[in-house]
């Protein structure tokens, strides 16, 4: 679902999105409930903070050796019976996962919810070369309904209301009857267990994204709600896991450390109510389970973002926390940043992954509120690493000339106090006097932009500095 | 595996050594890494798990109830069928049950009990089945089950309604105590093929974030908890 990223118009998109009441609308759920259910799992939980510092430390110890962790977890899977690839980027990474379908014969694939299958576009790929994948995750096969790439990295069809779900269901769902009654939320979720339970049976391959990855026994983690991905996983000859190089934790004791932040901080849950840990293809003796056990490892630009200013954003855990709390977010949604990650942390990995270049509109979206860095439960310093973004698209001139100048205007100022000073003197009084009689001004000439949206308070007369200096001899 | 497959391996660990600034045969990286495996540190544990058997209890009780699981105590094993049964006429379900090869389920009386009682893994036709947990984690009110012939792994997602029993002497504190459990089972870097952690039954928000029961997994998740 990836297809081409649509970064470029950011600001178009925005536009578009807040204009669009229907999605504004829907947006609310997001604010209303995301933010209070995690406020009161936080608070139940007194060693939150310092799980969270224990979390962050795993990361980093882990992404300072992740070479040798990788190695370790390879080996580990290989010995259990496992297979793993290695995927320098996105293309090589479908062609892995074809070859697999294709040496099993497989006609249709279930697929549990996965980010990185997003990242690089495995659905398109293989319904190309005839190969059917099936969302699994209520709100993945919603979105596979409408052709949508999921607006949410875990609650992918958050932007659409029932009414338009149950628009879908009725016109998909063609062999069911017509006239059935879908108006409760209830009924939609019955009619999508009955049609994917089908589906579940039928697959020949499943395909599920990965929560951690453990080096310690080769064990793979994914987390769901809905069961979905246990299905997908369990059913089906074969399993392919996809996850990305940072996925790899040491040991269980690890993993188990950040599941205590990761449903509390996505969800607000304590435990998601599926936590499965899966080592390598079906044992002697077991009466279910996959025949042959894969793990596709993809890079796609991460192994270059260790060691520089962005190797922080490599500890992140997809749980969503930054996003449900972003006011930009929540006043677009996720469509509008025009590729697979969105929100604060879709800021800072996008431009990583698809170049600034590309991209470099979705760090300028943040109001440097600081709420995403507040909550995430890695501690990655969001907001820090988006001015680093927005100084390379800077150097590199891709910011508007206007823009540019603007801030070379500024910087002439601002790198001569005693000027500076003058000036917004002079600037003050000559304000003052203009706009004398009245609190505030409608326009400003050169300051349409603003003034649009909000009026302009009618200065005093004296600068802050003035008035300070003047307070101190006082 | 391809040569093309190999390339790509080698690049990705070039390139994260490269950015690393390591080369990824220093003596004392090797070491530091090895001995985090061996020794697997704890780091934060909550306080909420750490208190005697029936505050675990008590606690695994009301956690169970917090995420809508139904729970009934028993005293000893023999009881589990007629509990079954009783459950299943009191949510007015046929008195069909699925179950494992486990030897815990084996001498108990269910010819006492009207239930017709099916042994195996499910292909999807069950409407009831019965699992034994290998513990119960008190801090979140979850339960741990573990793959292979005696409690398929199918029992746990397939059938409507999925029944558990958890010997009370099974109660740890935290995830940690399984992993001890565990290692002791099947050896240190050594895993079950499937370790499914449940913390009740399935449930999806994706339609406006309201919570339903019984997406894709059980719709009703019943505890019996023997002992204690």
């Amino acid at each position: 679902m990836s297809g081409t990223p649509t970064t470029r118009d950011f600001k178009a998109n925005a536009s578009r999105a807040i204009a669009n009441t229907q999605l504004t609308g829907n947006l609310k759920a997001v604010r209303q409930n995301f933010i209070d259910k995690r406020a009161k799992a936080v608070h139940a939980l007194p060693e939150f903070e310092a799980l969270r510092e224990s979390g962050k430390e795993i990361k980093n110890h882990t992404l300072a050796h992740l070479d040798l962790y990788l190695e370790a977890y390879e080996k580990k899977v290989v010995e259990t019976g496992g297979h793993v690839h290695f995927a320098a980027d996105a293309a090589e990474a479908r062609a892995i996962a074809l070859d697999i379908c294709r040496k099993v014969g497989a006609k249709t694939v279930t697929k549990g919810k996965s980010m990185i299958t997003e990242e690089v576009g495995l659905n398109a790929y293989l319904e190309a070369n005839g190969v059917i994948p099936v969302e699994t995750d209520l709100g993945e096969y919603i979105i596979q309904l409408r052709g949508e790439a999921p607006s949410h990295i875990i609650a992918p069809a958050v932007h659409l209301n029932k009414n338009q779900i149950e628009g879908d269901f009725r016109r998909v769902h063609t062999h069911l009857d017509p006239g059935r009654d879908l108006t409760e939320k209830t009924s939609l979720l019955t009619e999508a267990r009955g049609v994917l339970r089908e589906s579940f049976l039928a697959a020949d391959v499943g395909i599920t994204g990965a929560n951690f990855l453990i080096a310690e026994t080769g064990t793979s983690v994914i987390v769901t709600n809905e069961g979905n991905g246990d299905l997908t996983q369990i059913l089906p000859r074969v399993h392919i896991v996809f996850a990305s190089i940072e996925k790899v934790v040491p040991t269980l004791e690890d993993a188990s450390q950040i599941l205590r932040l990761l449903a509390r901080s996505a969800t607000g849950q304590e435990m998601s109510v599926y936590t499965t840990f899966s080592t390598g293809p079906r044992r002697p003796g077991d009466p279910d389970g996959p025949e042959e056990y894969h793990v596709v490892i993809l890079d796609n630009g991460r192994s270059a973002m260790l060691g520089g200013e962005f190797q922080d954003m490599l500890r992140c855990i997809r749980c969503a926390a930054c996003m449900n709390h972003c006011p930009v977010y929540h006043q677009i949604g996720g469509h509008a940043y025009g590729w697979i990650y969105p929100g604060p942390m879709g800021a800072v990995l996008t431009p990583s992954l698809i170049g600034v270049d590309e991209a470099g509109h979705l760090p300028n979206a943040s109001t440097f509120c600081g709420r995403c860095e507040s909550v995430c439960p890695m501690k990655i310093p969001l907001p820090k690493m988006m001015r680093h973004w927005r100084e390379r698209e800077f150097e590199r001139h891709l910011n508007p000339a206007v823009a540019r100048h603007g801030l070379g205007f500024w910087a002439f100022f601002a790198k001569r106090p005693r000027l500076y000073a003058l000036g917004a003197r002079i600037a003050m009084k000559g304000m003052a006097l203009l706009g004398r009689g009245k609190g505030s001004f409608k326009s400003l000439p050169g300051l349409s932009a603003w003034t649009k949206y909000r009026d302009f308070a009618v200065p005093e007369g004296e600068t802050f500095q003035a008035k300070w200096a003047r307070a101190r001899k006082g | 595996m391809t040569t093309s497959r190999t390339t790509s391996r080698d690049s990705i660990f070039s390139s994260i050594r490269r950015s690393l600034g390591v080369r990824g045969d220093e003596r004392i990286r090797q070491g530091i890494v090895a001995e985090r495996l061996e020794r697997a540190p704890k780091g934060v544990i909550p306080a909420r798990g750490q208190i005697d058997q029936a505050g675990r209890l008590a606690l695994m009780i009301e956690k169970l109830e917090g995420v809508q699981a139904s729970v009934a105590r028993l005293a000893g094993y023999d009881e589990v069928p007629a509990a079954i049964a009783d459950y299943l006429r009191a949510n007015n379900l046929p008195a069909t049950i699925r179950r494992g090869e486990d030897p815990r389920f084996g001498g108990l009386p269910w010819e006492e009990t009207a239930l017709e009682v099916s042994i195996g893994r499910s292909q999807g036709q069950d409407l009831n089945a019965v699992s034994h947990a290998e513990a119960g984690i008190a801090e979140t009110g979850t339960l741990v089950l573990l793959s292979g012939s005696e409690n398929p792994t199918t029992l746990n997602f397939l059938p409507d309604n999925h029944i558990v029993v958890l010997n009370a002497a099974d109660l740890v504190g935290d995830l940690e105590q399984v992993w001890a459990r565990v290692r002791k089972r099947y050896g240190k870097g050594e895993m079950p093929r499937t370790l499914n952690c449940i913390t009740g039954p399935s449930r999806s928000g994706d339609i406006e974030q309201t919570i339903l029961l019984g997406a894709h997994g059980p719709r009703r998740l019943h505890v019996l908890v023997v002992g204690g």
